[in-house]
């Protein structure tokens, strides 16, 4: 089942407006999300007894305990049922019917109810836990193996942010993420790319390195140019199904030693240039989440890993990051009753001039544009890329005070 | 009659024209580009406040974000160190009696449209005296080279060794100087020549003229308008406290035919 | 073992008419029902100091809002949130408490609305679990969830569709003689079969109908029924079950299973003393479940029972003799009480049209409450007609 390219859109046929599944869930089960956004499969395990427990909730089922973590988890089980469902009344799947489910013993313990993905009764299926459009995880059950086109599957699609058939909008193209990131999106099946330029009339150092390819078009663009965004979006905003945000303002220093000349324009491309691009690009992107085969998808952005907590060494360029995070989870609940996803990927130190003096693991071009990619393929909201911005998110996620002595207090 | 009612009547008749050296401010108008460590100059920004809508009903403005030296511009004596100290060189103390005043102007058109890094000499100057009289106190003196036709990545003229435009020697700033002129502009991006920083002293433009009190205009249009001499210059920055330059619309009178 | 129900009835079974959509709200169809029961027992409504209900609809209300609401004043109060186990165990708790003395009579009631696009509000909020880890997976419903557990018991046991509407076709042909069954029409095993399928392997006939109505019925002391010359029921025995066997990982089994041999002894008879059977059908599968757990077949066999029995209400096993919620529609809550109110009508021989004859024991299964994967509610009860 290879999803075919979409054929140019009759402009008498009214663009469907989008509908989103079931959302509304308990506190407990709204760790799920948390976990599809990261792309773990995790469930909620009893610190005392150990027992796993599905669906989430507030005491264990084996002892009663209250303590219940969410942790990793072996994402194996057997599909005892399955069933095609071909009436609904609820509006989006009636849009998308059949629809297939069924329930899946774990091997760790319990039945879950999941979508299916290619797989039928008895098979050994693996589990992955997604982000649905409502932005809710759910449960998927698919083969063993994960195959080529599974992407396609319209289970899978009506859910996912893959850029296969779709056409992407990259910010800045002059950065050097922009060319990885263009192949990447290309092989992964992407229709179109329109490649932003800042001062394009100048032919800014990068521009080169992207000119002149298949299926590439450049576009004037700056993320801190109201008017040039409006008309930028004016001219391809219908078309951009998945927009990357790549634009990036980047000066060493802290707060000290500095004026606020070069944070400022830090504020102006990283926090205030990602509102501006969704002020301009959201709209039509929020109108077009159920556009056929190239509906709008996503919205990208990449962020310091030290937005979760700074790096004084970069201290202005850092609270542009976490205020740029800060945008990007506002954004996030904007862009949730349209079912458009907002990503964003983390990055450690990056392998360019800004952080030339900087000793390794560095973060480089290509790294992060796979990272991208990866993250739009199956569906996340939140990508760590490389090794610093992994640990930076764990160590962030168990203890965001110790982290901020660790970073600034001389933790060994 | 009063001269002004002459100046009155010249300027409703056919006797006087009104030409604007100015380009519009809009967010792609280069601007002087230094090495990315540096600080840089704004580049103009324009962001709706309200038009006509729930942010304003019944009206439509703008927020604007610029550096001073964004766009047509005016430098002022304390925007180079060398000018730092001079009394009433910041654009809200300069007198307001400097900023009209007759204009001279050097026409370098042919020379610079064969070569992009063309000087204006003292050579030149004199050429231009023995033509046209003594350059006179006070006076303006602007450089005409046709560059503002050029747009964009044409205008800056970026190569690997920075930019390539044309701009005075140090010597021709000298020259001018001793005609004790109020000020010199260009059609450029900025006074001094793209590759100026390799004179000496370095920017001559800047460094000298400011140095001594004198104004700079930079990124003026319709030059090839203005007579060589004859012409009156309207050049008033914003009245910004200690301001060391200023976007401005620049205006010249000229004798009509 | 469980103490018999002794010296306490259940009587004046009453039936609203149901109705596909209404705008009538469950308060209006729970007063019509309980109208009807005091009438039948000429009753005024401050005569009675019992109430138990069921229903999904009376939101803001609780059953406590009834009591002002209609003009009650009462010593017992109950509310049986178990939709289609409600009435089974409204019966059981409203006769030990009359049997103990806590409460003379009880009206227990079950009923409610149904209009245009309530059903979907029903479902966006009937558990947690459903909320959380149901509805978001094609949102089918109960439909989805069903087909799952026909899909796995027909995997297992070899069931067929076939054997499936067998039941909805023996249904159909009872609510044809049940004037107030909501299907009109005769149902063919081919019309079964080539129906369009909701949710594989449940198809259109597999699923009831949703619709407005209401049931009603009186648990008092035989005296008192007596003293007011009321043909009534005994209660022989009673279960009930809740998450019975958590660990099995799909419903083959329901609740029933677990206490059914007490049953039996508690009522002092087996299986083949009971001369009819109303089964809880929100789908034929379930039906097929309680013909095994209650002891009519082995595990496994209710397919071959159903081909080699005549289900209607002149056959050799008398089941769902109004039709069945298959047939003569779901009320909500009123449909755990469906049975049981037609059971006590049978028994007293008060069916009318749908009478079996000779109907003297009854046994009345109840199934209800999806709250994830399966029903997790159950009760079972066999009432005895007395002459």
């Amino acid at each position: 089942m290879t999803l075919d390219r979409p054929k140019k859109k009759n402009p008498q046929i009214r663009t469907r407006v989008p509908t989103l599944p079931p959302g509304a869930r308990s506190r407990a089960a709204l760790g799920m999300a948390v976990m599809a956004a990261q792309g773990k499969f995790a469930l909620q395990h009893c610190d005392e007894c150990g027992a796993v427990q599905y669906p989430p909730r507030e005491a264990c089922a084996a002892c009663l305990s209250s303590a219940l973590s969410w942790k990793g988890t072996e994402p194996y089980g057997k599909l005892l049922a399955e069933t095609r469902i071909q009436a609904s009344p609820d509006p989006y799947f009636r849009e998308r019917l059949p629809w297939r489910m069924g329930s899946v013993r774990l091997e760790a313990g319990p039945v879950v109810l999941a979508h299916l993905v290619g797989v039928g009764r008895g098979d050994r299926v693996k589990m992955e836990l997604r982000l649905d459009r409502a932005g809710q995880g759910v449960m998927v059950a698919r083969p063993v193996e994960r195959s080529e086109d599974m992407e396609d599957d319209p289970v899978l699609r009506a859910m996912g942010t893959h850029p296969k058939h779709r056409r992407i909008l990259i910010s800045d193209a002059t950065q050097p993420v922009a060319r990885p990131l263009i192949d990447a999106l290309m092989a992964a099946g992407a229709d179109h790319v329109f490649a932003g330029i800042p001062e394009m009339w100048r032919r800014p150092p990068g521009m080169a390195a992207v000119e002149g390819l298949e299926n590439v078009s450049l576009v004037p663009l700056d993320v801190t140019d109201q008017q040039g965004l409006k008309d930028a979006a004016s001219e391809i905003g219908g078309k951009v199904d998945i927009l990357i945000n790549t634009a990036r303002h980047i000066r060493p220093g802290g707060v000290m030693g500095h004026d606020t000349t070069a944070a400022r324009d830090e504020m102006e491309v990283n926090a205030l240039g990602l509102m501006r691009l969704a002020q301009a690009f959201g709209p039509a992107m929020a109108g077009r989440t159920a556009d056929g085969v190239n509906a709008s998808a996503a919205l990208i952005t990449i962020l310091s890993a030290h937005a979760l907590s700074p790096d004084p060494a970069f201290g202005a360029f850092n609270a542009s990051q976490a205020a740029a995070r800060s945008v990007v989870q506002t954004l996030r609940a904007e862009f949730a009753g349209a079912g458009l996803r907002v990503m964003a990927v983390y990055t450690g130190p990056t392998d360019d001039e800004w952080h030339q003096p900087l000793p390794p693991p560095k973060v480089a071009p290509k790294a992060l544009a796979r990272a991208i990619v990866e993250g739009l393929q199956l569906g996340h909201e939140e990508v760590f890329c490389g090794d610093v911005a992994r640990d930076l998110a764990e160590r962030w996620q168990q203890n965001p005070a110790l982290l901020e002595r660790e970073i600034t207090g001389g933790g060994a | 009659m009063s001269i002004l009612e002459q100046l009155s009547m010249a300027l409703a008749g056919d006797e006087l024209e009104v030409v604007d050296l100015t380009h519009a401010l809009d967010p792609d108008f280069p601007v002087m580009v230094l090495p990315p460590e540096f600080g840089q100059c704004a580049r103009f920004r324009m962001e709706e406040v309200s038009a006509y809508d729930h942010r304003g009903p019944a009206w439509k403005w703008h927020n604007l974000t610029l550096n001073e030296h964004t766009g047509t511009h005016f430098d002022a004596p304390i925007h180079w160190v060398s000018g730092r100290d001079w009394p009433n060189g910041a654009v809200d103390e300069i007198p307001a009696e400097h900023l009209i005043g007759p204009v001279c102007v050097i026409d370098c058109s042919a020379g610079a449209t064969l070569d992009d890094d063309f000087e204006l000499t003292p050579a030149i100057i004199e050429a231009w005296e023995r033509a046209h009289g003594e350059i006179p106190a006070g006076a303006w003196v602007l450089m005409r080279t046709d560059w503002s036709r050029r747009k964009g990545a044409e205008y800056l003229n970026m190569a690997e060794d920075g930019p390539h435009s044309p701009g005075p020697t140090p010597d021709a700033i000298r020259l001018l100087l001793s005609r004790d002129i109020r000020g010199f502009g260009t059609e450029c991006v900025g006074t001094d020549a793209g590759q100026g920083a390799h004179y000496d002293p370095p920017y001559p433009a800047h460094f000298l003229l400011h140095g001594a009190g004198k104004y700079g205009l930079q990124c003026l249009c319709n030059l090839d308008r203005l007579p060589p001499t004859g012409a009156v210059l309207i050049a008033p920055p914003l009245k910004i406290r200690g301001g060391t330059g200023s976007p401005l619309r620049v205006l010249a009178l000229v004798p009509k035919g | 073992m469980s103490t018999p129900y002794d010296g306490v009835v259940l009587t004046c079974p009453i039936t609203v008419p149901y109705v596909r959509y209404s705008n009538e709200t469950a308060h209006w169809w729970i007063a019509r029902a309980l109208r009807g029961a005091l009438q039948a027992a000429d009753l005024s409504p401050r005569d009675i100091d019992g109430l138990s209900v069921s229903s999904f609809t009376l939101f803001p209300d609780t059953p406590v809002g009834l009591t002002q609401h209609l003009g009650l004043s009462l010593r017992y109060l109950d509310t049986i949130p178990m939709g289609g186990a409600s009435g089974v165990v409204a019966a059981r708790r409203a006769a030990r408490a009359v049997q103990a003395g806590d409460v003379d009579i009880v009206a227990c009631v079950a009923g409610d609305a149904n209009r245009i696009d309530s059903f979907r509000n029903l479902l966006s909020a009937f558990s947690r679990f459903s909320l959380d880890a149901s509805y978001p997976y094609g949102f089918g419903g109960p439909n989805a969830t069903f087909a799952l557990i026909m899909d796995a018991y027909m995997a297992e046991y070899g069931a067929t569709r076939d054997d499936f509407g067998r039941i909805a076709v023996a249904q159909r042909a009872n609510a044809l003689r049940n004037p107030q069954a909501l299907m009109k029409k005769p149902l063919t095993l081919e019309a079964y079969l080539n129906a369009r399928m909701i949710s594989d392997p449940v198809g259109l006939f597999d699923c009831v109908m949703s619709c407005a109505g209401s049931e009603a019925f009186l648990v008092m002391r035989e005296d008192e029924a007596i003293r007011r010359n009321l043909p009534f029921a005994r209660l022989r025995g009673s279960i009930e079950a809740h998450n019975a066997f958590p660990d099995d990982p799909v419903q083959l089994r329901g609740g029933w299973a677990r206490d059914i041999d007490a049953l039996y002894y508690q009522a002092g008879c087996g299986p083949a003393d009971i001369d009819l059977l109303q089964t809880y059908d929100d789908y034929p599968v379930i039906s097929m479940m309680q013909i095994e757990d209650l002891g009519f077949c082995d595990k496994g066999d209710a397919a071959a029972f159903v081909r080699d029995h005549d289900l209607t209400i002149d056959g050799d096993f008398p089941h769902n003799t109004s039709g069945g919620q298959l047939s003569a529609g779901q009320a909500g809550a009123a449909g755990g009480y469906l049975g049981f109110v037609e059971a006590i009508r049978q028994v007293t021989g008060q069916a009318g049209p749908t009478q079996v004859a000779d109907a003297r024991l009854a046994m009345v299964s109840g199934f209800g409450m999806v709250n994830y994967d399966r029903g997790v509610c159950s009760a079972v009860g066999i009432l005895e007609g007395v002459e």
